[in-house]
């Protein structure tokens, strides 16, 4: 399998990180205009406000392009997940394929390399609503 | 202001080598400077401003500034990635046409392949497996905010540029076979250039029978990794008519960047739809109107985007537009890249924008190679796409004309 590089973390941006270690998907959303977005950032750049607070994210989406790269043991998998909450987040698909473009996903966390871990997307099962 | 008519392309020149062991980048640099500036008529002592990108090492311009022994009163570092060149015509036109300057000099040139090669037989003589040298011969940047969110998932040129086209089949329809057919115009022109790194004409079969990259992308989808580069000199009109090439004017400049957008990601379309507009605007022409286009080719998925953005054809039809030859000069509608392109010719320092401004010259002048040479071009269109299409990336569009 292929090893994660550590995200290269900013102060910004930790309470995202130290959830992800904790199992939980974050995002920001601008308390001024009622956006989410990402990645995340204390400006929402929308409407210019810092007044960005985290929330708590479903873990739920659809998957909007996707690509495999590399063979065997050594393939991954590159994906555009559309969260529920609305922003479209870059990550891995994981887990049994094929994969296909609206498929629905939920986040899991794989560890880094030295580092915090890192949300990935796996099909989700008929039982979480697929 | 507009830049219409306000400049013109007095000399172009590129470097014939795509491996370039025994020459440094600023060589590099400085053959093609020297090369164009011949090409033009003029001499070094007539440059009075200098614009580069981030192939230049060091500062900005100061290190090529220095090499060359120039002595610009105008500078221009604008990065941002392959399509710099052209859009560093259009920032030319505007200092010229604000009296900043009156000639001035383009560069853009590079040694990956070589670099990779020297890479990969050190880590062999250490030892080590070479393996294959990543294409960014630069270590990410750990100030970039966005990269803590990209770089764990290995994000590489080719599955991003990927990502897009497989959108764009799911949207639109667009097959496998489809994009191939870029790749075979592409080659079908590249059989005529000697520089040519790829001169074998391919089939479609080919291109789909190639090893997948990034799925749905294959090998042939891919542009070629070479060394090498190029020169332009934009100068003032009232130069242009004192010099014995033929004149080619600016008409029409167009600069946008898009990007993944807080979140509000849409692969259906480039920054090509905002700068190309307004570069048809400036000109006072449409679509319809250019006989010739050089179209960013990073990979086929680039040079469909581009046809749709620019308005060549409906969002969603460039499938169907490349299919057949289209793009093939002689029987197509829209020639392109009769060099060969990034496809089959020459991606000098993994930036496509030099060339691609450079066959449009050589369509306006009447100097492209005779079974490619589209007749009476007197419209052509430059577009470049620099960065990665499924994230940020910066589009430049260009409008010449050649004015008998």
């Amino acid at each position: 399998m292929r090893t994660i590089p550590a995200p290269m973390v900013q102060p910004e941006t930790m309470p995202y990180w130290q959830a992800a270690d904790a199992g939980r998907l974050l995002v920001k959303r601008c308390a001024a205009c009622g956006e989410h977005h990402h990645y995340p950032r204390d400006i929402c750049p929308f409407c210019g406000s810092a007044a960005t607070e985290w929330r708590e994210a479903a873990g739920t989406g659809r998957v909007y392009s996707f690509s495999t790269m590399g063979e065997g043991e050594a393939a991954y998998t590159l994906a555009y997940v559309t969260l529920d909450e609305g922003p479209t987040m870059l990550s891995n698909l994981v887990g049994e394929g094929p994969f296909a473009c609206g498929q629905r996903v939920r986040v899991r966390f794989l560890p880094s390399d030295g580092g915090h871990a890192v949300p990935v997307f796996a099909p989700c099962t008929d039982a979480e609503g697929a | 202001m507009s830049l219409n008519g306000r400049a013109a392309i007095v000399g172009a020149w590129e470097h014939p080598t795509r491996l370039a062991e025994h020459l440094s980048v600023l060589r590099l640099h400085a053959d093609c400077a020297l090369g164009a500036l011949a090409d033009a008529g003029l001499d070094k002592a007539d440059v009075d401003a200098v614009f580069c990108a981030g192939d230049v090492p060091g500062l900005g311009a100061a290190t090529l500034v220095e090499y060359l022994g120039l002595r610009p009163l105008h500078l221009d570092s604008t990065e941002c990635g392959g399509s710099a060149p052209i859009l560093h015509v259009a920032h030319a036109a505007a200092a010229i046409a604000a009296g900043r300057c009156r000639v001035a000099l383009v560069t853009l040139a590079g040694r990956p392949r070589a670099a990779m090669a020297e890479a990969r037989a050190k880590a062999e003589a250490a030892g080590r497996s070479g393996g294959r040298a990543p294409l960014a011969l630069r270590p990410p940047d750990p100030d970039c905010p966005e990269l803590a969110f990209e770089l764990p998932y290995g994000p590489a040129t080719q599955n991003l540029y990927a990502m897009v086209a497989r959108r764009h089949m799911h949207e639109y329809g667009t097959t496998g076979e489809q994009l191939a057919w870029i790749k075979v115009a592409a080659s079908h022109h590249a059989q005529h250039n000697p520089h040519a790194m790829l001169r074998k004409v391919v089939t479609v079969a080919d291109v789909v029978g190639s090893p997948l990259v990034a799925d749905p992308l294959h090998r042939l989808d891919c542009c070629v990794m070479s060394d090498g580069g190029g020169a332009i000199v934009v100068a003032h009109p009232d130069i242009a008519r004192s010099l014995k090439r033929p004149l080619v004017l600016v008409r029409g400049t167009g600069e946008a960047q898009k990007n993944a957008d807080g979140g509000r990601v849409d692969l259906r379309f480039s920054a090509a739809a905002w700068s190309g507009p307004r570069a048809f605007a400036e000109a006072g022409i449409t679509p319809a109107q250019i006989q010739y286009a050089s179209l960013y080719d990073s990979f086929t998925i680039t040079v469909l985007m581009q046809l749709e953005d620019l308005g060549f054809c409906a969002k969603g039809e460039g499938g169907r537009f490349v299919m057949d030859g289209n793009l093939i000069a002689g029987t197509g509608r829209l020639p392109f890249n009769t060099d060969g392109g990034g496809l089959c010719s020459n991606h000098p320092a993994n930036r496509g924008g030099m060339t691609k401004v450079i066959e449009a010259v050589r369509q306006l002048r009447g100097e492209a190679h005779p079974a490619v040479q589209v007749p009476g071009c007197a419209w052509a269109l430059a577009s470049g796409i620099g960065g990665a299409l499924a994230s940020r990336h910066t589009a430049a569009t260009l409008i010449l004309e050649r004015v008998a």
